[in-house]
């Protein structure tokens, strides 16, 4: 017969709340490697804080006066050539006294993507409303009835940088729910079409599709009729933009149970229905957060358009400093400002995905 | 098979047959110009005295200048031209796919770039040759002395390959640092990556005036290791547009010969001397030849002067380039520009 | 127990089976013969426009002397060397840059990642303000910076810095060396190398601690009840399953770190698409060239993608 079981002594309670001495003793003391390596750590994070501190705040130069800036070479940063080329910088070569037309057109379609990242605005009126603030966003960059025009070869910066992955993922997202749908389809033509289009696609560079489309896409239509080199870029990066999607979506699609299917065939819907009303709804309610971090890389993928010559934001800063001798010794402050904007932008699109993600997992249950 | 399936290929074999009609189109320079009422010109991003804008937009060069004064024999209004800048990488894709009409972008003309690139050189508008630019500071008497540098180049230029022909010839093992960006390149050599920046002279003459920060601190070597001679460039396949283009240069370059300023045409159109006459139009028609009415050359150099006054107001002496008339000048003045004569 | 066997099937069912059988056999052929349509219009409008404007095409000219000098590489090249030749050593710069890429960020990556599970809070803080920073911050950018402040702070050309008397720095590089060809590091490489190392790095610390994440605590709970040292738990317990999880996403990254090495075109370092980008302005072969960089980085990336399989299969718990 077995031993009887015996009670064991009751731990004592916890002390108390984990007041700061026991955490700093726990996260930063624990061992002594664990005390070296904080010393150590210490020491280094600030010095670094010191001298970044003392070239960036203290002894920086804030005006924009070339000559002072070149005097604190060195010892001080030269903030001076934001305040002087930040709207050449900020908004490329578009007019100076319409800046406000970029300015509302870019808040709106930041909005607007915001907007339609939260589940519950899904509904007809979000599907209208996309065309029409795309319509009036390019009423408002290019011109026409009562503004004046604009040419796109003029759109840069900040706003150019936005729209092309506004606009490249709202395209390319039609295409990748058609590549995804057909990825997972019973007709093995149109399986192997579609592995075959993703495959390719991701195995190439994004530089090479825009040199494709900035060389060869005016060979590949008649003679005369070759759009604007921001049309063709966008439909580049459309393309490429498609293929990460497509699998994404296709995730998406995997998620949703079977049974979801053999349900919709058992009431009676035709497999598009089913797709159209069941499936899809609910697959890509679940890729949410993955699509808002295709987002983030998209983003940071449109600076390569500086290769074929347009200027978005990194773009624009070569054009505004590259030409000035006066101000191209300080090219460092510039990427260190358009570096920061980069950040902002991503790091707040990551943190919002993170709270996706949360709140799927708590309406999921899991 | 059913009637929907029937309709749907019907329509796909239609719209295979409207493609393939657009295609066989070929498009003819002048009448689109002249349907559009612009004339597009492909020039650079900024190279200062042949094509740069300033910061109200309003470009301004030599290259330009040529745009202008055949804007002014085609539509009558040297305003009328819309300015396509492009990088050194683009410029004949954008020529081949027909979305500039001419490129005006201080181009070399080269076997390769007439034969097999489907565009043809109009003409030469500037004697150049490759030259190097080094810091004062180096002492440099000669490009020969430039044993093992690093050297800044561009990349989608003449200037690699000739500068591997002139390391080569001369045993210097130059080490190159292309750069895809023409600003890049710059940056590059006046941070003081390369001991030495190479390209077109007139090109350097530029750069040193606009870019460097002391101009005295930079000096071009005097070898010109190669010839560049720089002209606008227009597409195969259309010799009526590659005419006018072609003698719209040649009469800047006559009217230069017999004397023809903007500041003059007006009083000249009462001369008696035939030659004049035939450039102005007053005695004999020679634009009907070429598609344009009898006054092409008129209003083109009212526009813009002749080529003598546009290399003065843009690359001369007293522009800040400050170059000499050198190989440039008219053939009867020692340089090389010998203009067939227009009757 | 046998169960009755089902009816066969009327004959209505089966026509209905025939009807859906024949609709699928024609959407494929429909798709088929659109993307064929397609394919055939682009080839015949493309070489249309080529004859129309006499641009001449083929790949002989890869057979023809290249006449432009590479700045640096390790296949020996001169400037009368065929065009072929000149690809190919654009093809070993990236092969250079990107395996050293490679090994550099599983490194630094690992590291990072499993430094979010020290135990001390700053070590913590510090690597997860690394990820954050240079995950939101674009690779071009990056490498950018990493050139001005190579091309800035480096010395002179005529007055190198010497470490150690055999290690030679200036703005040519980093020669190991003092003669005119020792081994060399050009600013251009190391920018490349440093911006897409610490980049990838970012992308590979999240992915190591996720995969760490997920390895069941009680595996490194009866690790330490064994007594092993948690240095060892690390190793020997819990990155050789955490290894399952990595090595997917980490093929990936590395995919992703020889795409983005075809960004060195910005730099000025001599990487494939460079030399590709040369030859297409020399040569007028557009369609050529851009067909030769896809082509290889198609190639390199199923390479890659056959060896990580491999791996994986490796790193399989195999499960009886």
């Amino acid at each position: 017969m077995a031993a009887p079981m015996s009670f064991i002594d009751a731990r004592p309670p916890p002390a108390r709340r984990p007041d700061a001495r026991s955490w700093l003793r726990e996260n930063l003391f624990s061992s002594a490697g664990s005390t070296l390596a904080t010393l150590l750590f210490a020491a280094l994070l600030a010095w670094a804080a010191a001298v970044v501190l003392g070239w960036a705040v203290v002894h920086a130069v804030w005006v924009a006066d070339a000559d002072e800036c070149q005097a604190a070479r060195g010892i001080g940063a030269c903030w001076g050539v934001i305040a002087e080329k930040g709207r050449l910088i900020l908004l490329g070569r578009y007019p100076a006294d319409e800046s406000w037309r970029p300015v509302t057109a870019t808040v709106l379609l930041l909005g607007l993507v915001v907007a339609s990242c939260n589940r519950r605005l899904w509904n007809s009126w979000l599907a209208l409303l996309w065309p029409a603030v795309s319509a009036l966003y390019l009423w408002l960059m290019g011109g026409g009835a009562g503004l004046s025009r604009v040419a796109t070869d003029l759109w840069g910066g900040l706003p150019l940088t936005v729209m092309l992955t506004v606009a490249s993922l709202a395209l390319a997202f039609p295409l990748a729910i058609v590549i995804a749908l057909g990825r997972r389809s019973t007709m093995p033509a149109v399986r192997t079409l579609c592995i075959a289009y993703v495959e390719l696609v991701r195995g190439v560079p994004l530089i090479s599709v825009l040199f494709m489309a900035s060389f060869m896409f005016p060979l590949f239509v008649p003679p005369g009729h070759s759009p604007d080199v921001l049309v063709r870029v966008v439909i580049g990066i459309t393309l490429f933009a498609a293929a990460y999607m497509a699998e994404i979506v296709r995730g998406g699609l995997q998620s949703v149970p079977r049974g979801q299917v053999e349900a919709a065939a058992s009431i009676g819907l035709t497999w598009w229905q089913a797709q159209r009303k069941i499936v899809l709804p609910q697959a890509l309610a679940a890729v949410v957060p993955p699509i808002v971090n295709n987002f983030i890389s998209l983003f940071k993928d449109t600076s390569l358009v500086t290769i074929v010559s347009l200027y978005e934001l990194t773009g624009a800063l070569s054009l505004a400093l590259d030409s000035d001798p006066n101000w191209r010794p300080f090219k460092a402050e510039g990427y260190l400002f358009i570096a920061a904007i980069y950040f902002v932008f991503c790091f707040a699109m990551s943190r919002y995905s993170l709270r996706l993600e949360q709140r799927l997992a708590r309406s999921h249950g899991r | 098979m059913s009637k929907a399936m029937a309709r749907r290929r019907w329509i796909a074999v239609a719209s295979a047959c409207a493609f393939l009609a657009l295609s066989a189109h070929a498009g003819k320079t002048l009448e689109a110009i002249k349907a559009r009422g612009q004339l597009v010109c492909g020039v650079s991003s900024g190279v200062a005295g042949f094509s740069q804008a300033n910061s109200a937009g309003q470009w301004s060069g030599l290259d330009v200048d040529i745009c202008r004064a055949l804007a002014a024999s085609i539509l009558g209004d040297a305003q009328k031209v819309k300015w396509v800048p492009l990088v050194s990488q683009q410029r004949f894709a954008a020529l081949q796919s027909g979305e500039i009409d001419i490129l005006s972008r201080n181009t070399t003309w080269t076997l390769t770039r007439d034969a097999s690139l489907g565009l043809t050189f109009v003409g030469i508008d500037f004697y150049d040759g490759q030259a190097f630019m080094v810091p004062a500071k180096s002492k440099l008497k000669s490009a020969r002395q430039l044993k093992n540098a690093t050297i800044c180049v561009q990349s989608g230029t003449t200037t690699e390959k000739n500068l591997s022909d002139f390391s080569r010839a001369n045993k210097l093992n130059l080490k190159t640092v292309v750069f895809e960006q023409f600003e890049a390149a710059n940056a590059a050599y006046f941070s003081g990556r390369c001991q030495a920046y190479t390209t077109d002279a007139s090109a350097l003459a530029s750069v040193r005036s606009k870019e460097a920060k002391h101009p005295a601190d930079h000096v071009v070597l005097p070898e010109l290791i190669s010839k560049e001679p720089l002209g606008p460039a227009v597409r195969r396949g259309d010799d009526e547009f590659f005419a006018i283009a072609r003698w719209v240069l040649f009469g800047l370059m006559e009217a230069e010969e017999y004397g023809i300023t903007q500041a003059n045409v007006a009083t000249l159109r009462e001369s008696k001397d035939p030659v004049i006459g035939r450039l102005l139009g007053t005695t004999e028609d020679m634009g009907k030849p070429l598609g344009l009415d009898r006054q092409w050359l008129a209003r083109a150099l009212q526009a813009t002067g002749n080529y003598g006054e546009i290399f003065e107001r843009n690359v001369g002496p007293k522009s800040p380039l400050g170059l000499p008339r050198g190989m440039n000048n008219l053939w009867s003045h020692g340089g090389l520009h010998y203009a067939p004569p227009v009757r | 127990m046998a169960i009755a066997p089902r009816p066969a099937p009327s004959r209505r069912a089966k026509a209905a089976s025939a009807r859906a059988r024949r609709r699928s056999a024609f959407y494929q052929l429909l798709a088929v013969a659109a993307v064929a349509l397609l394919a055939w219009w682009l080839a015949s409008t493309t070489l249309q426009n080529m004859r129309l404007r006499g641009i001449q095409s083929g790949f002989d000219f890869l057979w023809a002397p290249a006449g432009f000098e590479i700045g640096e590489g390790l296949l020996p090249y001169q400037s009368t060397d065929a065009y072929w030749r000149a690809f190919l050593a654009g093809l070993v710069n990236t092969l250079r840059v990107g395996v050293s890429g490679i090994v550099a960020c599983t490194v630094l990556g690992t590291a990072l990642g499993a430094g979010r599970f020290s135990a001390n809070a700053i070590v913590r803080g510090v690597c997860w303000g690394y990820v954050e920073l240079f995950r939101n911050i674009p690779l071009l950018l990056q490498m950018l910076t990493w050139y001005l402040v190579l091309t800035q702070f480096l010395p002179p050309i005529d007055e190198p810095a010497r470490i150690a008397g055999w290690i030679v720095m200036s703005k040519n590089g980093v020669a190991f060396g003092a003669g005119e060809d020792s081994p060399t590091l050009s600013p251009e490489f190391l920018a490349v190398l440093l911006g897409l190392s610490l980049y990838t790095a970012a992308f590979v610390a999240e992915i190591v601690r996720a995969g760490i994440a997920a390895v069941p605590r009680g595996q490194m709970e009866a690790a330490s009840a064994l007594g092993l040292p948690s240095r060892r738990v690390m190793r020997l317990v819990v990155l050789p399953q955490a290894l399952r999880i990595i090595v997917p996403p980490l093929t990936s990254q590395y995919l992703n770190l020889i795409k983005n090495s075809s960004l060195a075109v910005a730099v000025g370092y001599p990487d494939l698409v460079s030399i590709a980008n040369t030859s297409l302005n020399q040569t007028g072969r557009a369609v050529e060239c851009i067909t030769i960089i896809m082509a290889v980085y198609l190639a390199l990336s199923l390479l890659i993608s056959v060896l990580m399989n491999r791996v994986n299969r490796g790193a399989a718990i195999k499960e009886r």
